[in-house]
């Protein structure tokens, strides 16, 4: 995924805080944090010299779609059920440690993040994820024990 | 609440936790289990089919026909049974008593020399839930659990919690893979993956035997002496270690010697105990190994005549068929025609086949009779041994008119 320097290259440079950021490179970031979308620079979308530009950022972010409201996506494609981020994932671990926590069929299923239906990782309660909310760390559990890379935050 | 949960018999690690859902006698809906249980699972609910000579017949036909071939056979080969229950096992040793049929299973070109000498108390072992409940180190040794048995690390080996591991797999768990490729496993274990060259693995574990005793540990291909003693002092601080065999190791070793060596001074010099546990891929592969070997002290290739028992190579599928020295088949949920080379399985097709199977296969569509039985664990019940020896018990998912071949093999003993 690209990086907030490579948003900031495309956009107008011209600090004009009309996105109500202090300066392009502060929208940059906000668009990497998804707090606001291309549509919010208004001489993105006005200046037909930008068009270009603006598709391609609009683009970078299209493939998240499919994605949580927190960025986090599923290749349904790669993974094949294996349970190696339900069980290593710590809001899992905590919330069900005798069911997920132990390796075993969850016992209780609402307050969990991830869980395998018919093989294949499913998220939910994506709020609950400790990348995101306020006391938010780079916690990496899913990302670091899948076998074949299937979990992504984009 | 107390959840029904059903058994997932797609590999060798016998899942007992996985919920389903059904619509109209099929299944629709799978919790908790992988994709290869998955499919497993929703593979079921054909109809019924009894085939002689490539056409539709009807069940006493199929069985009366098959029991001629066995009957008029001086020396019946009977083979297979890796995914059938115990029950159905059992039956087929009667039989092949019976028939003084020679038989094999799979096991004879794959983990039985391992699941033997486990049996004859070679290698300390252990259970599954012993590891998940206290293991610090697991080694994957030319296996790649992530691909073959999917929840192994999940369920047991390296991710859960356990009694006495509450803190977690990065606090308090090293896995290890040893493999002669970067395979999914060994991904997992990244800086603790020790790449092997083909054929390297007995001189690797001298080395690490070397390493272990405080002497440097050498090979012919370099190995990073620095690496395989940093290897040794990990396995001499674990308080409960495992070493998972997988094919990749034994087709690299001559005999189990190294191994035997290697288990023997892990015991002696690390901090607490070392055990092995085979890979075994088949659900109910390590169930024929010890079926056998209680009725007869062998796990595979056997000759039954009159009462007494002969075992060696020359009774392997692969060596009875090479050696032309059976004269019909019968082969339950195994595909020798498609997994076994092609000069020793065209031998096959010169005798009369039966198969029973729930797929239509390569060697079913060159038998002489062939009946579809249910798929063993989805459509019919019983209990199978897991790859650690633990007997697991389940019921059938979902209705079939199909027999199951414990049924089929019941009633082929009684037309004999
Ligand atoms: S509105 Fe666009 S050009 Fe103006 S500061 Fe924001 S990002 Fe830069
Ligand atoms: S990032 Fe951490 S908390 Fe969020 S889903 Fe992955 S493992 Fe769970
Ligand atoms: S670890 Fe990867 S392959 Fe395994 S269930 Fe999670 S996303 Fe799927
Ligand atoms: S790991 Fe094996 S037994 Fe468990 S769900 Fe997957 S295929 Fe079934």
């Amino acid at each position: 995924m690209t990086n907030a320097m490579e948003i900031y290259q495309m956009l107008p440079k011209t600090n004009c805080k009309k996105c109500g950021k202090t300066s392009c490179m502060a929208f940059a970031v906000a668009l990497m944090a998804r707090e606001l979308t291309a549509d919010d620079c208004p001489p993105l979308i006005e200046e037909s010299k930008y068009k270009e530009n603006y598709e391609k950022i609009s683009g970078l972010f299209k493939t998240s779609e499919g994605a949580t409201e927190t960025g986090l996506i599923v290749h349904e494609d790669l993974c094949f059920g294996c349970g190696n981020c339900v069980v290593a994932c710590p809001v899992n671990v905590a919330n069900d440690p005798y069911g997920v926590g132990s390796g075993k069929a969850p016992s209780k299923t609402e307050k969990l993040i991830l869980i395998i239906e018919d093989g294949i990782v499913k998220a939910q309660n994506v709020g609950e994820c400790r990348r995101f909310g306020k006391n938010k760390i780079l916690c990496n559990g899913c990302i670091v024990t899948c076998p074949v890379e299937a979990i992504e935050f984009v | 609440m107390e959840k029904d949960y059903y058994v997932c018999t797609g590999c060798g690690l016998l899942c007992d936790d996985i919920e389903v859902e059904l619509e109209k006698n099929a299944v629709n809906k799978v919790y908790t289990a992988c994709r290869v249980g998955v499919a497993h699972m929703k593979e079921g609910s054909r109809d019924s089919a009894f085939l002689v000579d490539g056409k539709p017949a009807d069940e006493a036909a199929a069985i009366k026909e098959a029991a001629l071939i066995l009957k008029n056979a001086k020396n019946p080969l009977v083979f297979g049974l890796g995914t059938s229950t115990n029950e159905a096992q059992k039956l087929a040793i009667e039989l092949a008593k019976k028939l003084s049929a020679t038989l094999d299973d799979t096991s004879s070109f794959c983990l039985g020399p391992v699941v033997e000498a486990l049996l004859q108390e070679k290698f300390k072992t252990c259970t599954l839930d012993d590891i998940r409940h206290k293991a610090d180190v697991a080694i994957f040794w030319g296996a790649d659990p992530s691909d073959s048995h999917p929840r192994h690390l999940s369920k047991f080996s390296y991710f859960p919690r356990g009694q006495e591991k509450q803190r977690g797999w990065e606090e308090e768990r090293t896995a290890i893979c040893v493999d002669i490729r970067k395979s999914h496993t060994a991904k997992i274990c990244g800086n603790y993956f020790f790449q092997v060259p083909q054929g390297g693995d007995a001189e690797f574990i001298e080395a690490l035997i070397a390493g272990l005793s405080g002497k440097i540990p050498k090979t012919s291909y370099n190995y990073p002496p620095k690496k395989l003693l940093e290897l040794a002092n990990i396995l001499k601080g674990a308080k409960f270690g495992t070493i998972f065999v997988g094919l990749g190791l034994l087709y690299s070793l001559e005999d189990l010697g190294p191994l035997v060596r290697l288990l023997e001074t892990l015991n002696e010099k690390a901090k607490g105990s070392f055990h092995l546990v085979p890979m075994v891929g088949h659900y109910n592969m390590r169930g024929f190994n010890e079926n056998l070997f209680a009725e007869t002290g062998y796990v595979n290739s056997v000759k039954f005549e009159e009462g007494a028992v002969k075992h060696g190579p020359e009774y392997s599928v692969v060596e009875a068929l090479k050696a032309k020295a059976v004269d019909a088949a019968l082969i339950i949920g195994s595909d020798p025609l498609s997994s076994l080379p092609r000069s020793i399985a065209k031998n096959l097709l010169e005798i009369p086949i039966i198969t029973v199977d729930p797929c239509e296969t390569l060697t079913s569509r060159k038998a002489k009779v062939a009946i579809r039985s249910g798929v063993s664990g989805v459509e019919s019940g019983g209990s199978a041994t897991r790859m650690d020896g633990v007997e697991v018990s389940f019921k059938p998912i979902v209705e079939t008119n199909r027999p199951s071949d414990e049924e089929v093999l019941k009633k082929l003993m009684e037309a004999l």
